[in-house]
């Protein structure tokens, strides 16, 4: 049964950045975001530095390239439709070794592509220095609906638990001779995702019934005490600070 | 005057809503600090019988009474905490993402919280020799390990009674022994609901039959547990090669 495997997005640590109270890196994560997408897309040199920002980041968590890299595999498929925006686009073209390209269209690339490659490597970072259930917690700090926090907390417990029970339904179709080859054997596998739904929900259920024995009244009870100091907001909010005053002080140019 | 028993039913009769009689009047008693095995074929009620025991399912008929409190709705709350029961599935039981935060969960929906919190939390983990484990996701340990922090669960809510569902289900022969170590050395009343009956003869002194939802028998489970007759008319029976004398 699943003993000693890690969430693969969180890399454990005890840097600063580690030891940030989730809620503030959270803030910190989606004010710089915001700051990133605020930025036009023609100031190069502004993204350039939001890039040495994260870089500083990953630096101070001890987080190597290499572990980032893998990670931001997520961007894959929008890489692959930025790509496709400068042939598809309208507008003026110009020839770029034998291709023809739409020059908006490779503005609108790039725009993508750049703001969505900082989006995620923060993300990355975030996750990769905070362990999930934190950043649920922190969230909830940030008001996040309690309701749907405990809907993600319960996913976060159970997620090994049902992807175990799947396990299982496919080693009993495949003891019985079932091997999935084709379209035939969509509905097989349809009613096996029917099964898993209806134990999941029975679960959910008994599950439900284990809370009620111990005192669940309906909202999840506050034990750990996640609250920040000053200071550590103040740190945390070094990230989307210095990238504002990157944009500002490019506006004060531009 | 004596102390009231930790757990009274009388008279308890339910059924469930399509109509089907699960339980047709149950009358026991389990004093302070017994420990008293369930015992009874599948589908004799048992588990409907738990669920009355903190108020999960309401009586159709009849009475429970913990330690001398009425299971009733103006008392669902205290009833919860002096019943601790633990399910068959630990993962059931256990459903926050860390031990810690699981342990915690009980006595913190009582209200306790800061230091009284974090001492309950470790004493109920020491208690089961589970204290290492205790920042550790309940889905990384072992099926036995897991059953040891679901008793640890109910034991910080500081339980009159200790009610477990199948505690030897699933364990391996170390596990099961383990617990039964631990279930020994805890110093609560333990309801054990369960048909492997040599694990009733190694904890419990005294058992109870609940067959057709009825009590059947009530007695010191060595007593019962010679009585093959008794046995085979309840679907119990020793497994091979055991004989209580």
């Amino acid at each position: 049964m699943g003993a000693g495997h890690h969430h693969r997005l969180h890399r454990p640590g005890d840097t600063l950045v580690h030891r940030l109270p989730p809620q503030c890196k959270l803030a910190a994560v989606a004010g710089f975001a915001l700051v990133v997408v605020a930025t036009p897309r023609e100031w190069f040199w502004a993204f350039g530095l939001y890039a040495v920002l994260l870089a500083a980041v990953a630096v101070a968590a001890r987080v190597p390239a290499g572990f980032l890299l893998r990670r931001m595999v997520v961007e894959v498929p929008f890489v692959v439709f930025a790509l496709a925006i400068p042939f598809i686009g309208i507008g003026e073209r110009v020839t770029f070794m034998g291709l023809s390209l739409s020059v908006a269209g490779l503005w609108a690339a790039w725009n993508i592509l750049a703001k969505a490659t900082l989006g995620v490597v923060a993300s990355v970072l975030l996750a990769a220095t905070t362990e999930p259930r934190l950043i649920l917690l922190g969230a909830q700090r940030l008001r996040l609906p309690p309701m749907l926090v405990q809907i993600a907390m319960f996913m976060l417990r159970y997620l090994d638990v049902i992807l175990e029970e799947m396990r299982r339904m496919r080693v009993a179709r495949e003891s019985r001779g079932f091997v999935a080859r084709d379209v035939r054997h969509i509905p097989v596998i349809a009613r096996s995702a029917g099964a898993l739904f209806i134990r999941s929900y029975e679960r959910g259920e008994r599950v439900h019934l284990a809370m009620l024995s111990r005192g669940y009244t309906g909202s999840m009870p506050v034990i750990q005490d996640l609250s920040a100091a000053s200071r550590q907001w103040l740190v945390a909010g070094m990230l989307p600070g210095a990238a504002l005053a990157v944009l500002l002080g490019s506006w004060g140019v531009a | 005057m004596t102390a009231p028993p930790s757990l009274e039913v009388s008279r308890l009769a339910y059924a469930y809503p399509d109509g089907t009689q699960a339980l047709f009047g149950v009358d026991f008693r389990v004093e302070r600090g017994e420990r008293v095995a369930l015992l009874g074929p599948n589908g004799a009620g048992k588990t409907t019988l738990v669920m009355h025991l903190n108020g999960i399912l309401t009586a159709g008929h009849g009475t429970v009474a913990v330690a001398g409190l009425p299971v009733g709705k103006g008392s669902l709350k205290e009833i919860r905490r002096r019943v601790g029961l633990v399910f068959q599935d630990p993962d059931d039981q256990l459903f926050m993402p860390s031990v810690r935060e699981d342990v915690a969960f009980g006595p913190a929906n009582l209200g306790v919280t800061g230091e009284e919190l974090e001492r309950r939390v470790k004493d109920a983990l020491e208690r089961v020799g589970m204290l290492e484990t205790i920042d550790r996701p309940p889905h990384h340990l072992s099926f036995g390990q897991r059953r040891r922090v679901a008793v640890a669960t109910v034991l910080a809510m500081e339980p009159e009674i200790l009610v477990l569902d199948e505690p030897s289900s699933n364990l391996d022969p170390a596990s099961r022994r383990e617990l039964a170590e631990i279930l020994r050395g805890l110093d609560v009343t333990v309801l054990m609901v369960t048909h492997d009956l040599p694990y009733a003869l190694e904890l419990c002194e005294r058992s109870l039959i609940l067959s057709g939802g009825v009590i059947a028998a009530d007695g010191p489970t060595r007593k019962i547990l010679a009585d093959a007759d008794l046995l085979a008319d309840h679907r119990l029976e020793l497994p091979y090669g055991f004989a209580a004398s």
